[in-house]
């Protein structure tokens, strides 16, 4: 708690340099750059939020650092998929404070102006677009002006073609680029997606059951892919399959009924008698 | 020849005698008649075919004093113009216009001789001394009525009048009327009179009595009191009697403004039972299943057509006929439900857009049928006699017969289709397959037939909303054209999928909409009303009383 | 780039939309000669009649058009989309009861009879401009822009979808009806706008005028298509078929989806008030029953018919529809509302991509991917 409270101290201290400090200069289109000065870029704290009395978060408080890849697992009903909403702006939260680097409040953002300033989520079911070709799904996802007068005479330029074409390559649809989106399958739409992920260039990537439907070796090169995303983007992973969260986690945050139960590595967590009791005991509830 | 004298004197002792009998008791005036065997009525009428006032004012009294039943008819034609009598052989009749030409009936037997023209006939005329003695013994005659609603009215046409005469009468009436809603019009009328020309304690009194009660003419008097002359000096003289007057007119008007409101209520009320009759059996087929049934209202029209049906098929007995019609027009709407959604809407689910485009094309096809079995037409629906009148509480608060009626049924359908989805099997699986469809199909409920029976059901409802309907508008092939946007607008502002939503949101917007009109006019209340539920919608997308949980996210 | 490349590139894989264009060319030549040229007495005269029919028609493809834009493109099945074309028409109708002057019935030279019938003293603020075209024809397209963008903006923004949606368009249809049936709102109450009498100064009667509102028809419509197209090529039009297919996802990637949805919504009721605007001159009237829910629903059956999402489906649609229509309700009038009733049913359940998906079905076999079919 005691970290937290300094974290904040100095995010508040800060606040004002966060604009001005574009150091990484690469996301021109950003018009707030993300000021990750202190360490984490994503700040999630003391955040509670229910349904209908029933609480899905309960004071939860979670750091993500810049350039971690972070897996986050818990039985159902943990509130992981809550805590997506509540990041991406789709679910405000009743109390508690959203940031993402020093400066910029999510509870006061809407979906497309976090999405804008670079936090890209990948849903539970994979979602693309069906009647718009691979390469359309691709081009609409571009990191571009997204307003609407812009787009109705908007084109797209050869860099931004060729950016395409690359992660065409590291997702392995290429070939399908002219496909239906709709006509792809389970694996290919997961892929699909998390290609629409990456020409968005965010800083953060949430990406909630990616391996979900996946062959085995379809689910060794999603590991290899989020693995090397790490480090220039910031990466959340929430997972079921545990074995695929042990090949590619560093760290790992257990949630349960909607706050942190547990945080550390793997082995760390797997021994935490709480989570024990939780995924083998079944707490009454 | 015979004297007009002397049988004028004839007459005279009789009515006396008459009238003493009828003041007496109305039994026993039956007796007197006979016992001394008055005059005919063919006699006496007779006696009006002359030229002279004076020899047909004593006619006409004598009238008023023939003790039958067929004299206040009499006497209220002669007044209102339609006695008439042939040149030939003085015979009177009366005369109705009825269409070009008059329906003309012998005025003794009351038997209908055709239709003519004046032709040949001379009105029986009278002047104006006689039409106040008309009205007089119209009155008194009325007093004396057995059905109260008679004596009422007449009591209540002397308050316009009070003449020294029809004071006495009153003061007459007032030893023996038991009816404590004429004796109170009575009294109001006694103080009225007292007010005009009773002492100073008198008229206080009076005015204490005025105050208690909301008559119109005894509050336009207590405003007279209040006016001023010409010359600036108030019309009354005394001051205690004006502050008196101010004091009770307030009073009044208090009441009735209360009585206005309860009034308003109550149509707010009677136009939510009908929104939520309506409503009631889309808030299943829309509400529970899902399915956008734009021919819901077309489902009433058949209820309502139905209804029309029964009756033609019992023309004596329409007083039952309703008992029947609802259990017909559930099965008939209920069968047209099944068979839309076995024949089309099973075929559209999950795709609600189309299932509106489907089913509007289904009440297109419904209206045209009704146009092209029936007619274009309205189509006029008895009301049975127990659902005609009103209850009148008082002068400013009467509740129409039909519209209670239909807010009590209402409700009872209400309270029905709750137990139905709350003890019963159907209701279990409804609930179920709408909460989750796979798993209620892998428990062994078959789906396929659970959602015919519940859009049958849905239908039947509606069907049963028709015959309500057809108590209280035309019913025609647009019948449910009218309702279907209200009802839609009820179930999304109650909140879809909640009964209870459905019932609170069709009252809140049937007194909502009811408060508005006077204010607003009834055209642009409903604009107003479209316009808000639009606004609220913004607000609340999912109603008054969303669905909860975690589901209901999707 | 140039015109040229612009006119090919949007027509370039575009075959439906080349035939349209062609036989509007071929209508807009042939029909004004066998009508003004052709003696009346040869077979292949065309009536006056005949082409203000045609003309109706054309307005009523313009308005399909529209609906398919919101429909078809972006899921958004509006039932109230008459109501612009109704705005667009009651504004010409204002331009065309103003240029009567003083030849009305009352023979007052500033009110028009209905208002001096309601002994109205001076013409409502309102009303004022509307004896310039120019400014009539800016609030043809600024009316319903206006009323589509608060409707779209409240409703876009609270994320009011599907069925909901639809309702709400249909109230909004049902009340403006009711309230343009006020005699105190000044737009003629039950009777609306007409006896015009001539329009830019033309006789509204004669056959020259006729000709140039057919004309006018067939340039809107043209013109209107190859705007529609522009939209749904560009990449706005595809952010807004991703919107109607996965509204969140297009969310998430950062499009501000509600302004999309309200361009397309204000886009599209500019469309239907011009077409509004065009059809009132030729029918000689506008009245509130143009606000009638029922007449948004049968435009919507026009679009369905054709075929949702290809845009000149809908106007092939349109005009089939309503060639039916005239046809029936001539010689079978009772008929009519069943065939209408019957064409619901049958479309949504055996036509869900209309006759253009019947066609493409038949000319690509069986390989049509199945996915296109459910997306509403």
């Amino acid at each position: 708690m005691n970290g937290s409270v300094f974290k904040r101290v100095g995010r508040v201290l800060r606040g004002q340099r966060g604009a001005t400090n574009a150091a990484e200069g690469m996301h021109t289109a950003v018009p707030n750059e993300v000021d990750t000065t202190h360490g984490p870029i994503l700040y999630v704290e003391n955040v509670t939020v229910s349904f209908d009395g029933f609480k899905a978060l309960n004071n939860l408080t979670l750091y993500i650092d810049d350039g971690e890849l972070r897996c986050i697992i818990g039985p159902n009903g943990a509130g992981k998929t809550t805590m997506m909403d509540v990041i991406t702006g789709k679910t405000r939260p009743d109390t508690g404070q959203v940031f993402f680097g020093q400066t910029m409040d999510l509870t006061r953002m809407t979906e497309y102006q976090i999405a804008a300033a670079g936090i890209g989520r990948k849903f539970q079911k994979p979602t693309v677009f069906p009647e718009h070709s691979v390469f359309t799904n691709l081009e609409l996802a571009m990191r571009a002006d997204k307003r609407v007068w812009t787009s109705l005479t908007a084109r797209l330029s050869g860099e931004q073609r060729y950016r395409i074409d690359e992660v065409l390559m590291t997702n392995g649809l290429n070939d399908l680029r002219q496909l239906y989106a709709g006509q792809l399958s389970h694996g290919q739409k997961q892929w699909l997606e998390i290609g629409m992920l990456l020409v968005q260039s965010p800083r953060v990537l949430l990406v909630d059951e990616p391996v979900a439907g996946m062959t085995h070796q379809e689910m060794d090169q999603t590991g290899e892919l989020l693995t090397r995303l790490a480090g220039a983007h910031s990466v959340v992973v929430v997972e079921h399959d545990m074995e695929f969260v042990r090949s590619i986690a560093r760290k790992v945050t257990v949630l349960h009924e909607g706050s942190v139960l547990a945080e550390g590595s793997m082995d760390e967590v797997q021994n935490d008698a709480r989570v024990i009791e939780v995924y083998l005991g079944g707490a009454p509830c | 020849m015979h004297t007009p004298l002397t049988f004028w004197r004839h007459l005279r002792i009789a009515a006396t005698l008459l009238l003493i009998g009828a003041a007496l008791a109305p039994g026993y005036s039956a007796r007197a008649a006979d016992a001394t065997s008055p005059p005919n009525l063919a006699d006496v009428l007779r006696g009006l075919t002359v030229s002279s006032f004076m020899q047909k004012k004593a006619a006409s009294d004598a009238l008023a004093n023939v003790d039958d039943p067929r004299t206040l008819v009499l006497l209220k034609a002669l007044l209102s113009g339609h006695l008439y009598y042939r040149k030939s052989d003085k015979q009177v009749l009366v005369l109705s216009p009825s269409g070009d030409a008059y329906a003309v009936r012998d005025a003794v037997s009351g038997k209908l001789l055709g239709s003519s023209d004046k032709d040949g006939l001379t009105k029986i005329t009278i002047n104006n001394q006689m039409r106040g003695s008309l009205r007089e013994a119209i009155a008194r005659r009325s007093l004396y009525s057995k059905d109260r609603r008679v004596r009422l009215a007449a009591v209540d046409e002397m308050l316009d009048n009070l003449t020294p005469h029809a004071v006495g009468l009153l003061r007459t009436m007032r030893e023996s009327e038991k009816d404590p809603a004429v004796l109170a019009k009575i009294r109001t009328g006694l103080a009225l009179a007292d007010l005009n020309h009773g002492s100073d304690a008198q008229r206080l009194a009076a005015i204490h009595v005025l105050a208690g009660g909301m008559n119109q003419t005894a509050r336009n008097r207590l405003r007279g009191l209040l006016r001023k002359n010409p010359d600036g000096g108030f019309v009354e003289g005394n001051a205690t009697v004006r502050a008196a007057a101010r004091t009770a007119l307030a009073s009044i008007e208090r009441r009735i403004e209360f009585y206005t409101i309860v009034q308003t209520g109550f149509f707010g009320l009677s136009l939510g039972s009908v929104l939520l009759l309506s409503a009631i059996g889309l808030a299943i087929t829309f509400g529970v299943m899902g399915v956008i049934n734009m021919a819901h209202g077309e489902m009433m029209m058949l209820g309502a057509y139905t209804t029309y049906v029964v009756q033609l098929m019992m023309p004596s007995h329409i007083d039952v006929s309703l008992f029947v019609a609802i259990p017909a027009a559930f099965a008939v709407s209920g069968l047209a439900g099944i068979i839309i959604e076995r024949g089309v809407i099973r075929f559209l689910y999950g795709r609600p857009l189309e299932t509106l485009l489907a089913t509007f094309g289904i009440s297109l096809f419904l209206q045209q049928l009704v146009r092209t079995v029936f007619s274009p037409l309205n189509r006029a629906v008895e009301s049975p006699s127990w659902m005609s009148g009103s209850l009148q509480i008082n002068s400013a608060l009467s509740l129409t017969n039909n519209r209670l009626y239909v807010l009590i049924f209402a409700l009872l359908v209400f309270a029905a289709l709750q137990l139905v989805m709350k003890k019963t099997a159907l209701g279990l699986q409804v609930r179920a397959v709408s909460q989750n469809r796979e798993m209620a199909r892998a428990m062994g409920v078959r789906t396929g037939w659970v959602d015919a029976m519940t859009f049958g059901l849905g239908s039947g409802i509606a069907g049963i909303a028709g015959v309500a309907l057809s108590q209280l508008t035309n019913v025609g092939p647009n019948l449910g054209q009218s309702y279907i946007v209200d009802s839609f607008m009820v179930v999304v502002f109650g909140g879809v999928g909640n009964l209870w939503g459905t019932l609170v949101g069709a009252m809140s917007l049937g007194v909502f909409n009811k408060v508005l009109e006077p204010w607003s006019g009834a055209v642009l209340a409903k604009i107003l009303m479209l316009v808000l539920i639009i606004l609220f919608i913004q607000k609340r997308p999912r109603g008054l009383f969303p669905q909860k949980g975690r589901g209901a996210e999707g | 780039m140039n015109e040229q490349n612009l006119f090919k590139r949007l027509l370039a894989d575009d075959r439906g939309g080349q035939a349209l264009l062609a036989s509007l060319a071929v209508i807009a030549v042939a029909l004004p000669i066998l009508n003004l040229v052709v003696p009346a007495s040869s077979a292949l005269h065309v009536s006056t009649y005949t082409v203000a029919l045609f003309g109706k028609y054309l307005s009523y493809a313009l308005l399909a058009l529209a609906l398919d834009l919101v429909w078809g493109y972006c899921g958004i099945l509006s039932l109230g989309h008459a109501a612009f074309f109704a705005l667009g028409g009651y504004a010409i109708g204002m331009y065309l009861m103003r240029q009567i002057g003083d030849r009305g019935v009352y023979g007052n030279p500033n009110l028009p009879d209905f208002m001096v019938f309601l002994n109205w003293k001076e013409l409502p603020w309102y009303w004022h401009g509307f004896e310039h075209f120019w400014f009539a024809a800016l609030m043809v397209m600024l009316a319903p822009a206006l009323l589509a963008y608060l409707f779209g903006w409240f409703a876009f923004r609270s994320r009011v979808t599907g069925v909901y949606l639809s309702i709400i368009t249909q109230a909004l249809t049902y009340a403006l009806m009711l309230a343009f049936f006020r005699n105190e709102m000044g737009f003629g109450g039950n009777n609306g706008l007409t006896d015009f009498k001539d329009i830019l100064g033309y006789s509204l009667q004669s056959n020259a005028t006729r000709i140039g509102l057919f004309l006018a028809s067939v340039l809107a419509l043209a013109l209107g298509y190859l705007a529609a197209r522009y939209v749904v090529c560009s990449k706005l039009g595809r952010v807004v078929v991703a919107v109607r297919d996965a509204e969140d996802r297009a969310r998430f990637i950062g499009y501000k989806t509600e302004s999309y949805k309200l361009w397309i919504f204000v886009f599209s009721a500019v469309l239907a008030g011009i077409a509004g605007a065009l059809y009132v001159p030729q029918v000689g009237i506008i009245n509130p029953g143009e606000f009638s829910p029922l007449n948004s629903i049968e435009l919507v059956i026009w679009v369905a018919v054709g075929g949702r999402g290809t845009l000149y489906g809908a106007i092939a649609g349109a005009i089939l529809v309503n060639y039916a229509k005239t046809y029936f309700t001539g010689a079978l009038p009772d008929v009519w509302l069943f065939a209408l009733g019957a064409l619901f049913v049958l479309v949504t359940l055996f036509l869900p991509r209309g006759i253009v998906g019947l066609l493409r079905r038949r000319r690509m076999g069986k390989t049509a991917p199945t996915n296109l079919v459910n997306s509403l």
